[in-house]
Order: C-alpha cells, then sequence, then structure tokens
C-alpha cells in the first residue's frame, strides 16, 4: 500500500504531469459544477439537474443517443468521403474498392448504415418520449417544432444517403421514393392542376429534386451534395438551437 | 433571513438536485458506451447490402423504397400519389407542428400519466403505432411482386394472379353517367368531413364538456378536427377498399380521391 502511494506521487508530481494536467481532482461540490460548465462539451448541461431527469426511465436516454448516432453517420462519413467519388461511371466501383481494399472501408461503412437506420429509430423513440411525458407543452411549443423540423430532416439524410451506393437497390428505392414528387399538385407533371402551371417531365418538382428529368448522374451529384453538406448544415445548426432552447424552457419534469 | 428559511420550510419540497456531474454524466457515458458496443458488434456482423451496379433500364419487382418511407408507398394502395405521397405527408408535418397549440391540457407537463390525458395519447398512439408503423410494418415484411400481399414465408411467385375487380364508389351506388358520379364522389367526400367532424364535436361535447369546448376555441377545435378526420380517412379508406372492393370514391377529370 505504501508502495502505491509512492508510485502515484511519482506519477502525479512532476512537472510534465503538471504541465498537462495541472492539479489533481478534489471531489468538492465546487469542482462538481466546474467540471461540466468550465468543459467545452460538458457545459450544454446545467450544473446541477432534477434527481429525475438522471433518470434512465424518464428520457430513455434518446435524445442524446440520436444525437450520438448523429456523430458517429459524421464520423464514419467523413472516412468514406476520402474514398468515394459521387460520380457515375466511379461511385459503385468506389464502394467495392472501400468494401475489400480500405482498412477497415466495410466496418465504416456498415457502422454508416448501421447508426443512420438506428437514428431514425431513435428519433421516433425520443419523440414518443417527448409525447409521453407531455414535454411539448409550454413553454416547450417552440422546441417541439424545432425537433419536427429535425425528424423530417434526419429522414432526409438517410433518404440522400441510400442513393450513393449507386447500385439496383439504391437507384430503384430512391425512384420509388421521388415518384411521388412528381405527383405533387401544381408543381409536379402528373399532378392535378399541374397544365395551368405549366409543369412538365423536364420541368417540374421532381426534375428539381433530381437535376434532370430522369434519375441520373446529375441526380447522384446533388443528392450527394444534400447528404454530405446541406442537410448535415442544417441539421446541426437546428440541433443548436434545439440543445440551446432545452436549457433556456428547462428541462421538462413532474412539477415541484 | 428569518422570512426566508421560513419560506423553505414552508415549501414541502428540498432541493431535489443532484450534480450533473458525476450523476447525469455517468450515466449517459455509460449507456453511449453500450450502445457503441452494439453498434460495432452489429457492424462486424452484418454487412451493409450492395447490390448489382445501378441500371435504370431492369426495374426490380417490387421496387421498394427505403423501410422508413414504407408507410408511404402502403399509403399508395389506397390513395392516388399526389395525395399518399404529397398532401398526407404534409399534413402529418403540420400536425405534428400543431399538437402543442391545439392540446391545452396544462396536466401531464413533465410526467407520465395516461389517467389524465387518455385521449391526447390514444390519438397519438393511434396515428403513430397503429397506423405509421404497422403499415412500414406490412410494407416491409407482406409485400412481394407487384406490391402484392404474401406471408413472409411464402414464395414471391412474380405471376400471382390477383383480380383486379376494383370499381369506383359512385359505380357501386348505381350511377353510370360520368357527371352524376363526379357530383355523387364530391357529395360523398364533403359528406364524410362534414358528418364527421359534427360526430367529432358531440364526441368532444360529451367527454370533455361544454367548458372545455368553450376554452378550445374554434380555430384550435376546427385544426384539430380537421387533421382528425383526414387521420381516420385513412383506415375508412382501407376499408372501403378492403371490404367492396372501392378504387376511388371520387373521380374528376383534375383528380381522384
Ligand atoms: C436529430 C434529432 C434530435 C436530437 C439529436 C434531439 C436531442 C435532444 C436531447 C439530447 C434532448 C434532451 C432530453 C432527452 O434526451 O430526451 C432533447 C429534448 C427535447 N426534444 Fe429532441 N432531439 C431530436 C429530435 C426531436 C424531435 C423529433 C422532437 C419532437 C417532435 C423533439 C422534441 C424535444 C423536446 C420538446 C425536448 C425537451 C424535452 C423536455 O424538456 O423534457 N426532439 N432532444
Amino acid at each position: 500500500m505504501k508502495k502505491w502511494e509512492e508510485i502515484k506521487r511519482d506519477i502525479t508530481e512532476n512537472q510534465v504531469w503538471k504541465a498537462i494536467f495541472r492539479h489533481g481532482y478534489e471531489d468538492t461540490p465546487r469542482n462538481r459544477v466546474l467540471m461540466v460548465t468550465a468543459n467545452v462539451w460538458l457545459h450544454l448541461h446545467p450544473a446541477k439537474v432534477r434527481r429525475h431527469g438522471v433518470r434512465m426511465r424518464f428520457t430513455w436516454c434518446m435524445g442524446g443517443l440520436t444525437f450520438l448516432m448523429f456523430l458517429v453517420t459524421v464520423v464514419t462519413g467523413i472516412y468514406l468521403m476520402f474514398y468515394y467519388r459521387p460520380v457515375a461511371e466511379y461511385a459503385y466501383a468506389d464502394m467495392k474498392y472501400l468494401e475489400f481494399d480500405m482498412p477497415f472501408g466495410m466496418l465504416m461503412r456498415n457502422m454508416h448504415r448501421w447508426s443512420a437506420h438506428t437514428m431514425v429509430v431513435f428519433v421516433w423513440l425520443h419523440m414518443f418520449r417527448v409525447f409521453l411525458t407531455g414535454s411539448y407543452k409550454p413553454p416547450r411549443e417552440f422546441n417541439w417544432i424545432v425537433g419536427v423540423l429535425l425528424l423530417v430532416l434526419t429522414l432526409l439524410l438517410s433518404f440522400t444517403g441510400y442513393l450513393l451506393p449507386w447500385d439496383q437497390l439504391s437507384i430503384w428505392a430512391v425512384t420509388v421514393g421521388s415518384n411521388m414528387a412528381r405527383a405533387t399538385p401544381l408543381l409536379g407533371h402528373e399532378g392535378p392542376f399541374a397544365d395551368l402551371v405549366g409543369a412538365n417531365p423536364i420541368y417540374d418538382a421532381r426534375a428539381f429534386l433530381f437535376g434532370g428529368g430522369e434519375i441520373g448522374p446529375h441526380t447522384l451529384l446533388r443528392f450527394y451534395i444534400l447528404h454530405c453538406i446541406f442537410i448535415p448544415m442544417v441539421a446541426s445548426l437546428l440541433m443548436a438551437i434545439h440543445f440551446w432552447r432545452i436549457r433556456r424552457d428547462s428541462f421538462s419534469g413532474p412539477p415541484l | 433571513m428569518a422570512g426566508i428559511a421560513q419560506e423553505k420550510r414552508k415549501s414541502p419540497v428540498v432541493d431535489d438536485k443532484v450534480h450533473t456531474w458525476p450523476h447525469l454524466v455517468r450515466v449517459e457515458f455509460l449507456v453511449g458506451i453500450f450502445v457503441m458496443l452494439v453498434l460495432i458488434l452489429w457492424s462486424l456482423l452484418v454487412d451493409a447490402p450492395l447490390e448489382e451496379p445501378a441500371n435504370p433500364t431492369r426495374t426490380p419487382n417490387p421496387s421498394k423504397a427505403p423501410w422508413y418511407f414504407l408507410g408511404l408507398q402502403e399509403m399508395l394502395v389506397y390513395f392516388d400519389p399526389w395525395h399518399a405521397g404529397v398532401v398526407l405527408p404534409s399534413l402529418i408535418i403540420v400536425g405534428l407542428m400543431m399538437i402543442p397549440f391545439i392540446d391545452i391540457n396544462p396536466k401531464g407537463n413533465g410526467y407520465y400519466t395516461f389517467k389524465e390525458r387518455k385521449y391526447e395519447i390514444l390519438t397519438f398512439f393511434f396515428g403513430f403505432h397503429v397506423l405509421w408503423v404497422s403499415m412500414i410494418i406490412i410494407g416491409t415484411f407482406f409485400r412481394g411482386p407487384g406490391w402484392n400481399l404474401f406471408w413472409p414465408w411464402q414464395h414471391w411467385d412474380p405471376h400471382k394472379v390477383v383480380a383486379l375487380t376494383n370499381v369506383d364508389l359512385p359505380y357501386v351506388l348505381g350511377f353510370r353517367d360520368y357527371f352524376w358520379s363526379s357530383v355523387c364522389g364530391g357529395v360523398v367526400v364533403f359528406g364524410y368531413f362534414v358528418v364527421s367532424l359534427a360526430a367529432f364535436y358531440l364526441w368532444i361535447l360529451r367527454v370533455k364538456g361544454k367548458d372545455f369546448l368553450e376554452r378550445w376555441g374554434m380555430v384550435r377545435f376546427l385544426i384539430t378536427a380537421l387533421l382528425f378526420v383526414t387521420m381516420l380517412s385513412l383506415p375508412a379508406k382501407m376499408f372501403l377498399r378492403l371490404a367492396f372492393n372501392v378504387k376511388y370514391v371520387w373521380v374528376t377529370p383534375w383528380f381522384n380521391i
């Protein structure tokens, strides 16, 4: 025991250690607060939370886990972006290359895919939890709206990513999913009242989404940019607002 | 000073707060690690699908949208694309955003309760679990070639013959003339909305009382009623289709419902 204390002191009481960690952690109320407020990641939390808010059975951890899944897709997605070219001639070959030649390529792809699906499930469960606890009631109405937008963006993120492997599964799933756009009232060429606005197959809502009358190389680039840049940016912005508002509106809980 | 102390003694709750560090961070950390482990294990064991290269000239049968959109694709069986694919999804999104504004029940804010908000929870449950989730399950596991129904263990026979006996509702009701069929369909659709709005009003009056309706106000009532009745139109149409092979209720030169 004596020996152990000595080793510990040797490690922590020298210039290098002190240069990095400054001082030890003393478990005082003040330090507990500082751990949260002085940490760039943790300061999203309040310094203290009501007891029920800590319990998993209240939040099911679903909001936080949705965010975790988002982070996983960001990290693995960046890895995939190094090897993937959104060009019809290359995209599929790059997928094969990624699966068979890249170190951890298959693992990264799988994690990207499965965490994206999990995120969709988690965001639904999160919404369900927020509904059940009535946490959308005043003063949190606005955060519920931000949440609904995040839900839509989560689905769109998954959907735009679905096209990128450029295999049979992806183009046909996206074709089926996007065909509805051509039936948009007024704006789609097969929709009601399309002739009033002059929508036609190469100039309507679906053509805008596809970047042309049919799904093709232009669609791939469009979906790639939506998937990797546009939607993640908007979603990050909304998440920032979402988290900010949770603090501002105070976290919901049983009345005192 | 003494005043504050007295205040404190009077209020029934003491400070029920705990430090975020370590109490909350600990839970988040452990749950995060657990979920990451499961995810990594899953990713090691199951590979993401990659089929043959894209070929725009070879349409697979069935072509399925990603699973989370299969609820929408399933609705396409019962409604035309402009309705099932555009109008209804938009209404779902708008309807979800409306929830905090049409639900004026102050109870059940921040805790689980079924008793205090029975109807709210049942409605959400009906829309989310019964309609949305079960449609996804049907679309994922029970639809095969030609979007025909198959049991999950059944062989997908692409030549399965399904009699196309669907007819429009006005035809069933005996209308043969195009113009009068259209009028009949319009009357049925409008009639559906008028009758069910009235029914909804009476129902609210019975279960919630007059006081509630007054506090709720006309605008909230109408928005809620329209959303609710539109939601019910999906099972209504499903029933008409499955029981009476009704294709459209209302046929017009511009759109069909
Ligand atoms: C990308 C999607 C989303 C992320 C990352 C996210 C994240 C979070 C987190 C971390 C919390 C803290 C409490 C908890 O974990 O439950 C939270 C709370 C909340 N979320 Fe979300 N959320 C998302 C989507 C949604 C959706 C779809 C809705 C509703 C339609 C929603 C509505 C709310 C509300 C109202 C709160 C406050 C809850 C309270 O005070 O009890 N969020 N969100």
